[in-house]
Formats: structure tokens, C-alpha cells, sequence
């Protein structure tokens, strides 16, 4: 649904997006995450056909960035990081807008208004000037914006970024939910925890380039290694740590613990278990090791500094 | 929540029939006005004024007018009335669209500095309707309150104690002049508004628009206190030649606002900051470079055959434009001058072997260095100003040479009439005319390009790379042929075509 083939935007010499490729398949939700500056606005840009690619190609609903701009920004819902609502208009009005603007039929632009804003918990502000919205508020309209003419994709800048926890969850579920309906998206977020949570794959960013590509899983075993399981036993780890350290690499151990990394953990686990039976040992409880996005997330970005000081090394 | 609803996919423009394309981006554009204009009138900033301006001040103006009418008349000075009551009829209709000046800057700027834009920008309008929707945005509630102001003033004239009949003709001129002026502040808005990101620093470039409207105003003025339309030579009325002129700037104020209005134009400029070494290196790259990709020349042979013939080709339609401005120029002036009232009382019997005398003190090394370097100072000084008024006037001050084909065609005709040996003119003008023509030529297309490529920059070019470019293109062009042109048809107009004047009028 979003195919981006070496992407590349130049400003007056400055390269802000560097050949990047994403690929994010209908139904899917794609973070893509980066310091400040990375380049995932323009990115973003880039693919609403707003800014035109110095470089590369990406098609956005099968629509061409570059040829079909009009088509790529009628199939795409975009939050953008400012909000920019018309603050002297009422919300009912400025959806109506927007609507006109989609060319949505007058019935079903006031029936789509209505619901969403009732999605959103703001059917009771429907009436009222967006000057007197809060943050809030006015990210959720600009969401309700976004989707109003119910595109099959969604790119959202920080989607949840001014919000209360309560309405972070509903935006949460109704992306859930649009996901099981088949739509796409493309969250560029700081929220690791919310992009952990949401995303079927990450992207990082950094320099303009992408640095990092794939699901959770797979970034977290790339850079910070193989899934970390604690084993509590009943009783002393004593000999324990060495009659299994031929099965898994031991991490550590405590008075009545052990940790371990395991590749596989699906077949290595249970022949463990199996083996510590048969030892007499028993066990109170086998757990992973949450591992987190932002874990992830900085191995990603520490890693590429140091390749980066390397590279500045040699050049000097 | 979604899965009730399909996409709806009815935002982009149908194909076929160019009519029914113009509906639908009016249609688009209309959309983009009614939300525009609905939002002004929420603005008490703009209320308030429109109120003022449309019912107080033709009020006071009628006031104003009616005293003054009374006043004069005590000293048999009716004609100052009479030309006063127009007079201010023009600027009740005026201030009020001053305004327009005001919301322009608002409209595209100010949604520009709250980023409101970038939502509409993600939306499947085109740049042309967004363009066309705010333009006329910025327009209706000033010239609403304008026309509004006129038919109050010429109301209270009609039926107050003056009972002042305005010819129709002043009034639709008015009219006309009120809507091309407020077309040109707000076209010219979208221009100041494309280079900077804050109303501030709009506010501030927005002088570049005020002080030409106040001194066109003031011309304005001056023709209806001094050379009213009824009094013009030939009908030619002052006023509808400013109307014509304003249309021509408004036509290519609209260019340069279509090329400038695109979404790359407006998200791709996030700082007011000059990067003078950046645009100064990027020309020095066009200047030396000798294809498309400014790969730089190794030689001056190399500069020379490769790099200036690329600039060359870049001048596109500029020489075609010169060469049909400057032939209809020479054989317009031929044909004035074939006009009886035009003809010059020459003498038939003139003997110009006695005028070859004339040149005898002429022809030594300093008398002829010193024309030389009057020759070229002055040509390289009127070709450098053409060029310099071309970039303020996309291009049309290229054309400032355009008089001197005017006036040889018509002395050209004024020979030939008197029954001179055409042979003179020839001698006089084609030793050093053979270079200098040409020369001027490439100079006055040189010109007009550069000036014009504000209003049209190449494809996949900014407007301020498309200027970088042909600023570059200029020089080059300047440097590698005008130039030496100039100096060599300047000394063969002072060392040979004098010498030739002579042998052939001395026969």
C-alpha cells in the first residue's frame, strides 16, 4: 500500500531524505521514529505529494507521488505536526470544509462528521469555535480531519503527542480498529512505547537515512541480541548455571535465579525445562526479559553514531 | 467504526472537455473563497474598516465635496470642483481595497505563519485552485466595500444638493481602475507573501507594493486635475492607458503568483534568511559552467564554445519577442513617417559634399579614441540599465531600446521622402551596425529573459533557482559577446564609419 523506492529530497544542497525504502502492506501500521530533524516530515511530505522527490520513486494506494499527486493526496489522510485549525470556525463547519473540499455528498458529510466526533468523545463540541478547543481537543479534531474522507492510508505525525492518557487510548483503538478494516498507516512518533505497541514494523531514522527496518522481533535480536529468559527455581542455584550453560548462554545468576539468552526460545525452553526436571530441580517460574522499543530504539541510534564517528574518523 | 464506509473517492478532477476541467477548479476555488470570505467577515480588523470605509468616508467625501464646490464657485473657479467631485469618487472607491493589501498578506502568509496551510496542501486541490480561491478570497470583501462606497457617494451626489451627473464613462473607468489596482495589491501580495514566513516580514516587503500604488494613485490624480479624458489628444484617454498598463502588470503578476503558488514553493522555505553566499556561489556555478549539470569549463576556448552557446539556447522565446518588438518598432516608425503631419521639412537640394568638409577636424587618434570610448560607455550603460530594469519589470524593460528601431525606420523613411542617396544611411549605420545590432539584440533578449524568468522558471526549478540561472546565463552572455561587441562596433564607429559618411557623401 505505501512502496517507497530510494526517496531522496535535496534543499539547495542540504540532503534531507537520503534513499530510503519502506514498504508497508495494506492493514499494516509502520512507525517510523527518528530525532528531531531526521527527516520524517519531509518524508512524509514527500509522500502526500506535497514535496516533490529530487529522487527515487514511491507510490501511495498504487497512485505515483511524482504523476498522480492528486490521486496519492485523495486516498491519504494526513495529520500533520502543527494542527492548523481555523480557530475562529466551528468544528462542525470547518469538517464540513474539508468535506466540500473531498467533494463528499452534504448528507454524508454531516453523518460522517457526527460520528467520528462521537468516536472521539467530541460530539459535545461540535458547536463550539476551535479558539476555544484545548491541545487536546484540536489534535483529535485535526485526527477526525484526517479521516473523514475515509482514506485507505494514514500518515499521523505524532498522533497521541498532546493528549490525556484517556483519549491516547481511544486514538489508539480507532487506529486498531481501522487496521482491521484494512487501512494503512504510517505513525511517525517520539511515543516508543506507544509505536511498540501499535506498530507491525519500525523504522528509524537518522541523517535522513534509514538505519533500521523490521518488525520489533527482529530489530530487537539484530541489536540488542537474542531474547532474555529469567529462571526462578525452588531452592539454590548452586551447579545449576553450569550443567545448563551447554543448552543457553547464561547472563547471570542470583541466590535462586538464573538469566539466559536463547535464540530459539519455542524449542531450546522446553528441552530445558525438561532437562532441569530431570535434575530434581524445580521450577517456580520461566519468564522473558521485557525487552523495549526504546532499548532498541537507542542501540539503534548509538550504534549508528559510532559507525558515523568511525567513517569521520578515516575521512579526517 | 470505518468498516461501514468505503473510500471516498470523488476528490479528483474528471478528464474530459476543458470546460468541464474550468468548472470543476472553480468549483474547487469557490470552495476555498466562501470559507476565506466567511472568515474575514468574522474578523472585526476587517469589519470595522469595510463599515467605515463604505459608509462613512463617502459621506464625508460628499460632504467635503459639496463645501468645496461652494467654496470655489465664490471665485469663479468651477472647474476645480468639477474635476474635485471625480476626483473623489476615485478615492472613496480606492481605500476601501487597500484592504485587500492587508487580507492578502493575511490569507497567505498568516496561514503560512499558523501552518494551517500544510492541511489544505494535503488535500487533492490543485495549486491552481488554491491560488485562484485565495486571490479572489482577498478580493471580494474590499471590492464589495469599494463598490459599495461608490454608490453611496454617488447616491448622496445624485440626490444631495449638488445633483451631480457623473458620465458614465468616468464611472465604469473608475470602476475598472478600482478592481485592476486591487488585483495588482493582492497579486502582487502573493509574490512578498511566497518569500517570507511571517506577516511581519510580509508587512514589512509589502512597501514594495504601497509606494508604486501611491504614486500611480498620484498619477491617477494628476490626470483627472489636469488632462481629464475628454480633453486628451486623439481620444487617447491617460486613464484608460493606465488601466491598460496596470491589466498588462496584473496578467504578469498572476504568472509569477501561478509559478510561485505550488506546495514546493510554500513548505520547501522555512526561513526569512538570505543565504547571499549560497546564491552567490550557485550563479558563479552557472556562470562558468558549460552543460546542465554546471560541470565548470577548463579553458577559456572551452567557456566560450560550449558554455555561452548554453546560454544561448536558454534564451527560448526572449529573441523571438525582441525581433518581432523591434521590426514592428523600425517599420512602425517607417510608416509614421510617411504620415504628412509627421513628414520633416527637409531640404531636397541639400549638397553634402560641403558637410564632408565638416568632418575634416574628426578624423585624428584622440578625437576618434575619445568617441570610441563615448560610443561604448554609453551603449554598455543604456544595454546594462535595460537589463537592470528588466529584472524589476519581468522583462519588459528589456524592450527600453525598442525607440531607437522606432526612430530609424522613421529617418530611414524621411531620406528616402527627401530623396537622398539611401546610400548615406546605409554608410552611416551598416560598418558598425553589422556587429552592434546584433549585439543589442542578444542584449535586449538577454534582458527580457532574465527579467522573465520570474515569472516562469524552468521546470523542476524554484523561482530562485530559475533566477539564479539565467542571472548566470546573463552575465555569461554579457561577458563572452556583448562586450566584446560593444568595443569592436564602437571602434569601427569611430575609426571606419566615418570614414566611409565621408567617401560617399563626398561622392
Amino acid at each position: 500500500m505505501i512502496e517507497v523506492h530510494d526517496l531522496t529530497k535535496d534543499f539547495d544542497g542540504f540532503r534531507a531524505v537520503d534513499r530510503i525504502n519502506l514498504n508497508v502492506p495494506a492493514g499494516s501500521v509502520l512507525a517510523l521514529l527518528g530525532p528531531n530533524g531526521a527527516g520524517k516530515t519531509t518524508s512524509v511530505r514527500m509522500m502526500t505529494s506535497i514535496l516533490a522527490p529530487t529522487s527515487g520513486r514511491a507510490t501511495i494506494a498504487g497512485f505515483d507521488v511524482v504523476q498522480q499527486p492528486a490521486q496519492v493526496r485523495a486516498h491519504v489522510g494526513v495529520l500533520t505536526e502543527q494542527h492548523g485549525l481555523y480557530e475562529r470556525m466551528k468544528a462542525l463547519d470547518y469538517l464540513d470544509f474539508f468535506g466540500q473540499v473531498y467533494h463528499i455528498p452534504a448528507s454524508q458529510r454531516r453523518q460522517r462528521a457526527h460520528h467520528l466526533m462521537e468516536r472521539f468523545g467530541l460530539e459535545f463540541a461540535l458547536d463550539k469555535r476551535l479558539g476555544e478547543y484545548s491541545k487536546g481537543m484540536k489534535q483529535k479534531l485535526a485526527l477526525v480531519r484526517a479521516m473523514l474522507h475515509n482514506p485507505p492510508v494514514l500518515l499521523l505525525d505524532e498522533p497521541t503527542s498532546a493528549m490525556d492518557p484517556q483519549s491516547a487510548r481511544q486514538v489508539r483503538e480507532a487506529i486498531v480498529e481501522l487496521q482491521r478494516d484494512d487501512r494503512t498507516f504510517l505513525i511517525t512518533t517520539h511515543n516508543l512505547t506507544e509505536a511498540q505497541s501499535l506498530a507491525d514494523s519500525i523504522a528509524i531514522i537518522r541523517h535522513g537515512r534509514i538505519i533500521a527496518n523490521g518488525t520489533f522481533a527482529d530489530l530487537a535480536r539484530q541489536f540488542v541480541g537474542d531474547p532474555i529468559m529469567e529462571l526462578h527455581i525452588n531452592g539454590h542455584v548452586n551447579g545449576l548455571t553450569k550443567d545448563i550453560s551447554g543448552m543457553v548462554d547464561v547472563q547471570a545468576s542470583g541466590e535462586d535465579w538464573v538469566r539466559y539468552r536463547v535464540a530459539e526460545p519455542r524449542t531450546t525452553n522446553p528441552a530445558l525445562l525438561r532437562h532441569i526436571a530431570g535434575l530434581g530441580v524445580e521450577v517456580v517460574t520461566l519468564a522473558p526479559l521485557s525487552q523495549t522499543l526504546e532499548d532498541v530504539y537507542l542501540e539503534v541510534v548509538k550504534e549508528d553514531e559510532a559507525q558515523e564517528a568511525r567513517q569521520n574518523g578515516k575521512h579526517d | 467504526m470505518a468498516s461501514t464506509t468505503k473510500p471516498i473517492d470523488r476528490a479528483v478532477a474528471p478528464q474530459p472537455g476543458l470546460l468541464a476541467r474550468w468548472r470543476w477548479t472553480m468549483g474547487n476555488a469557490l470552495i476555498i473563497t466562501r470559507r476565506e470570505v466567511r472568515d474575514s467577515f468574522r474578523d472585526w480588523r476587517i469589519v470595522a474598516p469595510i463599515i467605515i470605509l463604505t459608509l462613512g468616508f463617502p459621506s464625508l467625501a460628499q460632504f467635503v465635496a459639496s463645501r468645496f464646490s461652494s467654496f470655489v464657485a465664490d471665485y469663479g473657479a468651477d472647474i476645480v470642483a468639477e474635476r474635485t467631485i471625480p476626483f473623489l469618487l476615485m478615492i472613496v472607491g480606492f481605500f476601501p481595497i487597500s484592504i485587500s493589501l492587508v487580507i492578502a498578506l493575511e490569507t497567505f502568509v498568516g496561514e503560512k505563519e499558523r501552518r494551517s496551510l500544510e492541511p489544505l496542501l494535503s488535500t487533492p486541490l490543485t495549486n491552481t485552485e488554491l491560488y485562484i480561491g485565495k486571490t479572489l478570497a482577498a478580493m471580494i470583501p474590499p471590492l464589495i466595500a469599494s463598490y459599495g462606497g461608490m454608490l453611496v457617494y454617488l447616491g448622496s451626489l445624485l440626490l444631495g444638493e449638488l445633483a451631480w451627473r457623473p458620465p458614465t464613462l468616468l464611472v465604469v473607468q473608475i470602476m475598472l481602475l478600482t478592481t485592476v489596482q486591487a488585483l495588482v495589491m493582492v497579486t502582487g501580495a502573493v509574490v512578498v507573501s511566497s518569500q517570507t514566513t511571517s506577516t511581519r516580514a510580509a508587512n514589512l516587503l509589502a512597501s514594495f507594493i504601497i509606494i508604486p500604488m501611491a504614486l500611480v494613485i498620484q498619477g491617477e490624480s494628476a490626470v483627472m486635475f489636469l488632462a481629464p479624458d475628454a480633453e486628451s489628444p486623439n481620444g487617447i484617454g491617460a486613464l484608460w492607458a493606465i488601466i491598460v498598463g496596470m491589466t498588462v502588470v496584473v496578467v504578469l503578476l498572476l504568472r509569477v503568483g501561478n509559478s510561485i503558488f505550488k506546495r514546493e514553493e510554500l513548505l520547501g522555505r522555512s526561513i526569512d534568511q538570505l543565504n547571499l553566499r549560497g546564491t552567490i556561489r550557485s550563479i558563479w556555478q552557472h556562470i562558468r559552467a558549460v552543460d546542465a549539470a554546471r560541470t565548470p569549463a577548463h579553458s577559456l576556448r572551452q567557456w566560450f564554445w560550449e558554455g555561452v552557446p548554453l546560454s544561448l539556447r536558454r534564451l527560448g522565446l526572449a529573441p523571438w519577442v525582441v525581433l518581432i518588438v523591434f521590426s514592428i518598432a523600425l517599420v512602425g516608425g517607417f510608416l509614421l513617417g510617411q504620415q504628412p503631419a509627421w513628414q520633416l521639412p527637409l531640404n531636397e537640394n541639400i549638397n553634402f559634399a560641403d558637410s564632408a568638409d565638416a568632418f575634416g577636424g574628426f578624423f585624428n587618434l584622440p578625437t576618434q579614441t575619445g568617441v570610441m570610448n563615448f560610443i561604448l560607455w554609453n551603449n554598455a550603460r543604456v544595454l546594462l540599465g535595460a537589463t537592470i530594469l528588466a529584472f524589476f519589470t519581468f522583462g519588459i524593460g528589456g524592450l527600453i531600446i525598442t525607440p531607437t528601431f522606432l526612430l530609424i525606420g522613421y529617418l530611414a523613411s524621411q531620406i528616402l521622402l527627401a530623396g537622398y542617396d539611401p546610400m548615406i544611411l546605409v554608410a552611416a549605420l551598416l560598418p558598425h551596425g553589422i556587429i552592434e545590432i546584433p549585439v543589442v539584440f542578444l542584449a535586449s533578449a538577454s534582458a527580457v529573459r532574465l527579467g522573465a524568468a520570474m515569472t516562469r522558471p524552468p521546470a523542476g526549478m524554484t523561482v530562485g533557482q530559475g533566477m539564479q540561472q539565467a542571472i548566470g546565463d546573463t552575465v555569461k552572455i554579457g561577458v563572452g559577446l556583448v562586450l566584446p561587441g560593444l568595443i569592436i562596433a564602437a571602434f569601427i564607429e569611430a575609426f571606419i564609419t566615418p570614414s566611409i559618411v565621408v567617401a560617399v557623401i563626398g561622392g
